[in-house]
Order: C-alpha cells, then structure tokens, then sequence
C-alpha cells in the first residue's frame, strides 16, 4: 500500500474539526506533526503488548519505545502473533520491534530489555505518554508511583499521562491515569482483589483441597527431597514428579480431583489468556493514546471495565482520587513559615495546626535529617538542629516530610518564607 | 496534551497564589520518608543498636547485634543496611560485615533471612527485619542454610556446633577457617 493511501484516513480525522472536538482545537498538519514526532513507551510486549505495538504503528506514531525483561515461551505463540516458532528463547522486546518496524515502514522501536526499575526519571521524562500491558500490580504501582514523583509544578510537560490496560480471562480494564490530577493506580488498588494465598500451615498439616496438595509437592515436597535441583516451571520432568507427589498426598487425604493441567496451572500460576480480550483492551487502551496526543477527540475519564463471560458488557466511570492515597494524596502543601523561627518552635506549631496536630514528629529535607526522634544516635545529632532557625535548615520553597507515630500518612510541606 | 498540560499549570497557579515558586527543588523521596517512619517506629531494646555514618543519609546505616542470651550470648555483631530508592518495594539489602561461623551468614556476610528476599512485602518494615535478624542468633535455622558445614555441624552434633561458635566469635578457627574475633 502507498504511504499516502495507508494514512488517507488517519490524517482525514486529524484534518477536520469533528463534533466532539473541543473548541480551540486545531486540526491539519500541525496536529499530524505532533501525531507523529510524539515519543511513546509501550511496558510490556507480551499479550497486550504485541496489539499495543501493533495498533501505535497503525495510528501513525513513528517514535515508540518498548520495554519487556521477559523471554518469548512456546505457549505465547498463540496470541502473541509478532512472535514465531524460531524466536523462542529470544527477548520479546527485541523480536516484537523488529517485527513490527519491518511489516510497517516508517516507525522507529527502540527495545529495551530488562525491568522497568532499571530506568530512571530522566528515561522516563523523554516520553509524552506511557502506556502499559502488565501482568503484575507491583510494575504498575511502581510506574505510577515514579510518575507521580516526576510531575514538577513548574514544567507541565513533566506530567506524563499513563494508559494502563489489563485483562484476566474474558475480563479487562482500561483508564487513563493523569499523574497528580486525576486517581491513580493506588488509589484504585482496593478494586482489585488479591489472589487469597493459602497459609503456609494448611498447606503443610491439613490439606483441604486439590490445589492444597499440589502447592504442598511444590513448596514443601520438593525443597523436602530436591533441594538441589531448582524447580523450573517449564521443566516436563519437573511438573511431572510435583503431579506425582501431590496426587499421593491427596490419596492420603482421600481428596480428589489432582490433575497434570491443574498441577501446571496451580505452580506456574496460569491466569487464561483470551487472544480477544487483549485485543478488545488494547484498541480501548490505544485509541486514548491517540486521543491525548493529537487532542482530536475527548480522552476516556477515567476507567472503563468489559466483561465478556457472559455476552459483552462495557462500563465507563470516572473513578475518585483517595485524598489519603499513599501516594497521591500526599502531594506536598504550601506552608507559609517565618524564616526566623527555630525548627524547635516551629515543631511545636505544627502541633497546634489544626489539619495536622503533629505532637512527635520527625522530619527531613532530600537533603538533610532536620529532626529525628528515634534511634538514639540520630536524636542526639540532630537535637542542636532545634535551636537553629529554619532559614539556617532548609531554602526558600523548598520540601520537608514529616511523619508521626500518630497518623499512618505523613505530610509534605513546602515551605515558603513570609 | 495542552489541555492536560494546561490543567495542571492551572492547579499549581491556584497553589502558589502569593508566588515565591523558584526553581525545582529536591522532593523527599518515597524511599526516605518511609525509612524516617520505620526508624521512628523501631524497637530496638537494650541488645540493638544502629549508628550511621552520615546521619543525613538515613538509607544507609550499621545494625549491631548484642545477643544477651542462646549460643551467641557475647558477641557483637554488625550489619550494613543499604535502603535503595526502590524501597519498600525492594527490601533492604542486608550484610555481615565480620567473617562468622553461622548457618544462615555464609562467610561473605550474606544472609539467608526469607523476609530479605522471596518473602519481602512492602508492608513489611524495618523493624520487621532486624527482629528477624535477632531471631538468626537465638535460633540458627539448620534446615534453610548458607554456609552449609556450619548447619550439618548444628544438625548432627550441636553441643559440638557450641563449642565451634564460641571458638570462632574468640577468633579461633573452625575445619582450617578462621574466625574474626567479635567478642565483647
């Protein structure tokens, strides 16, 4: 296809004011240059990911960034189709950018292959938006967490949005997070259930169910007779002798129901995988990517859920930002402070703030430990502190955080001299 | 994206209504501040004691151990903590920083606690560390070793395992290794 008539649709939208456009919105080649000069960082090239890549590049983003630590798996070929037979054992990252920079010309990925806490704020601050395909809550609260600590008041390209896509089954989200402005991802963890972990104990003196027996081969069993040996999910022999060991436990328990595919779904701990659903989450996910960037038409606020067990279901609704959100809720206030005062009197005040009635607190800049009240040894160095004044300590507009044993949150400030 | 951007100019004009913004300055990093919490919320007791070197710099400090009872009554122990900015999402990085004859410290100052590793959660908090790590020195754990003579030793024969603790805190030597002295 001509590379005038792969994009005639593209720029057609991106050309005309539509109806739901906002008012100052300016369409034509300007609009198509940012479309097209904006950086974006895809995490994760695994099922979500390879639709993600896919679809940028189709909407005519021609600056993307991937990164993935994870190695391409036989049973990823099914729905990971930038992945073939040949490239098992290779990083994703790496196969999936060439794959796609090959089928469509023009578009620039860069891979990186590793963690995403292996990069910094300045890699990140490259960016104009982030979008994610993770399976795990811990990269995401840590993307979100950095990207939250990035935004800095006084650079507003420094808020970098964040489209985060998952799916579990025939179920999936999409939201847009804004950093700072709008509920983030910690803010919205309670929504998500954890997986109930069975204790340990159970698993080791009563067992109750099938699962209880294969998680006891696998844990206890095996650290029990194979220590030497570490255990390896993809291993047949592997899953095999754990199959074996959980199916006599069971006996001895007269528990039925242990099977080969339930001992592999159970240690490899196996969320299915519906090829559709990514597809569905990920054109959600990528179209508010397109959105953002170009601005042609109003972005999703801020959460839109789908169920697909039974027929299709779709709801969208703009989930709230926790003030007491750990992480942000706990932006830092502006205080106004007399330069002169001592820290030791200023402590005291912050006690008779109404909002904060700090009675013990302890507090530092990045830089310097102002007050510290336990262990020993920091109480004892920076008690002379106390006696200091605060333009002695800390700079005009600059941050402290203070935590109390009282409260479980702890406060920002920015200090501003009057 | 200008919208956004301008929402956000708009929200950091309301905050900084009387000016005085300045350049960017440094923010209290999550790391930190949770590390002031979990320091303020410690229970150390009369056998711990932590000194650090720069007190400005909170991630980094010592952990000395004094076990006033079981086989290592006498000793003192120390132990470099290393908080990376990752934290409470990484866990702290712990080592022996004296050659010891223990099950779980391999004589590279690696320790073998499950908390510091595959077990680390980030409700958990410093305290919860250096409890574990007192409880390495009231009950070796035979059964999750390190330094793998050391719990065959505590395994098969352990009033011998005594009487090789005792030598080594002294300085002494346990099967050609020698021992740094950590006695009080």
């Amino acid at each position: 296809m001509s590379q005038q008539g792969r994009w005639k649709h593209l720029y057609k939208v991106m050309s005309k004011p539509g109806p739901y456009c906002d008012d100052d919105w300016v369409p034509g080649s300007d609009t198509i240059d940012t479309l097209e000069s904006s950086k974006i960082l895809v995490i994760g090239a695994g099922g979500l990911g390879c639709e993600i890549l896919k679809n940028l590049a189709l909407s005519g983003f021609k600056d993307i960034h991937v990164i993935d630590m994870d190695t391409i798996d036989i049973s990823n070929l099914n729905r990971q189709f930038l992945f073939r037979q040949a490239d098992i054992g290779k990083p994703k990252a790496e196969v999936a950018a060439a794959f796609v920079e090959k089928r469509v010309k023009g578009v620039k990925i860069t891979p990186f292959v590793g963690k995403i806490q292996d990069k910094d704020e300045d890699y990140y601050m490259q960016f104009k938006i982030i979008i994610c395909g993770l399976d795990s809550i811990e990269a995401r609260r840590w993307i979100n967490a950095t990207l939250i600590g990035m935004v800095d008041p006084e650079n507003p390209e420094s808020l970098k949005p964040l489209i985060d896509g998952g799916t579990e089954g025939f179920k999936g989200q999409a939201r847009v997070i804004l950093p700072t402005l709008s509920s983030c991802i910690e803010c919205q963890l309670d929504m998500h259930a954890p997986r109930p972990a069975v204790p340990l104990c159970t698993i080791a003196t009563i067992p109750r169910q099938p699962q209880h027996c294969i998680e006891w081969a696998h844990q206890i069993a095996w650290q029990d007779k194979r220590k030497d040996d570490t255990f390896d999910s993809d291993d047949m022999e592997h899953i095999s002798w754990v199959y074996h060991a959980a199916l006599e436990r069971a006996q001895q328990f007269h528990i039925h129901g242990v099977t080969f595919q339930m001992t592999q779904g159970v240690v490899k701990n196996i969320i299915p995988a519906i090829a559709s659903t990514n597809a569905v989450i990920a054109a959600s996910t990528t179209s508010e990517v397109l959105k953002i960037a170009t601005g042609c038409n109003p972005y999703l606020e801020n959460y839109m859920m789908y169920a697909g067990e039974e027929g299709v279901y779709t709801y969208t609704f703009e989930a709230e930002k926790k003030p007491d959100c750990p992480v942000c809720g706990n932006l830092a206030r502006k205080m106004d402070v007399d330069p002169d005062m001592t820290l030791g009197d200023f402590i005291e005040s912050l006690g008779e703030r109404a909002e904060a009635q700090l009675k013990k607190p302890s507090m530092r800049t990045e830089e310097k430990t102002l007050y510290q009240r336990f262990p020993p040894q920091l109480e004892e160095h920076t008690r002379p502190n106390l006696r200091l004044k605060l333009r002695e300590l800390v700079e005009n507009g600059e941050e402290i955080a203070v935590s109390d044993p009282a409260y479980t949150i702890d406060f920002r400030y920015r200090l501003v001299f009057k | 994206m200008l919208k956004i951007w301008s929402m956000k100019q708009q929200q950091a004009q309301a905050e900084n209504a009387e000016g005085a913004a300045g350049k960017k300055k440094k923010k209290v990093t999550a790391a930190q501040l949770r590390v002031q919490r979990d320091l303020q919320e410690l229970t150390l007791g009369n056998t711990m004691k932590m000194t650090f070197p720069n007190p400005d710099d909170i991630l980094n400090f010592t952990l000395t151990i004094e076990p006033d009872e079981g086989m290592y009554k006498g000793g003192v122990f120390n132990f470099s903590f290393a908080v990376n900015q990752n934290f409470p999402h990484d866990p702290p990085k712990v080592k022996c920083t004296q050659k010891i004859y223990h099950p779980n410290i391999d004589l590279d100052g690696n320790v073998c606690l499950n908390i510091l590793r595959e077990d680390w959660k980030p409700v958990l908090n410093l305290n919860a560390v250096i409890v574990g790590m007192q409880f390495l020195f009231l009950e070796p754990n035979a059964s999750d070793p390190l330094n793998k003579d050391a719990a065959d030793d505590l395994r098969t024969n352990r009033e011998g395992f005594k009487r090789n603790v005792r030598s080594s805190m002294a300085g002494g030597s346990v099967r050609g290794v020698s021992f740094e002295r950590v006695l009080r």
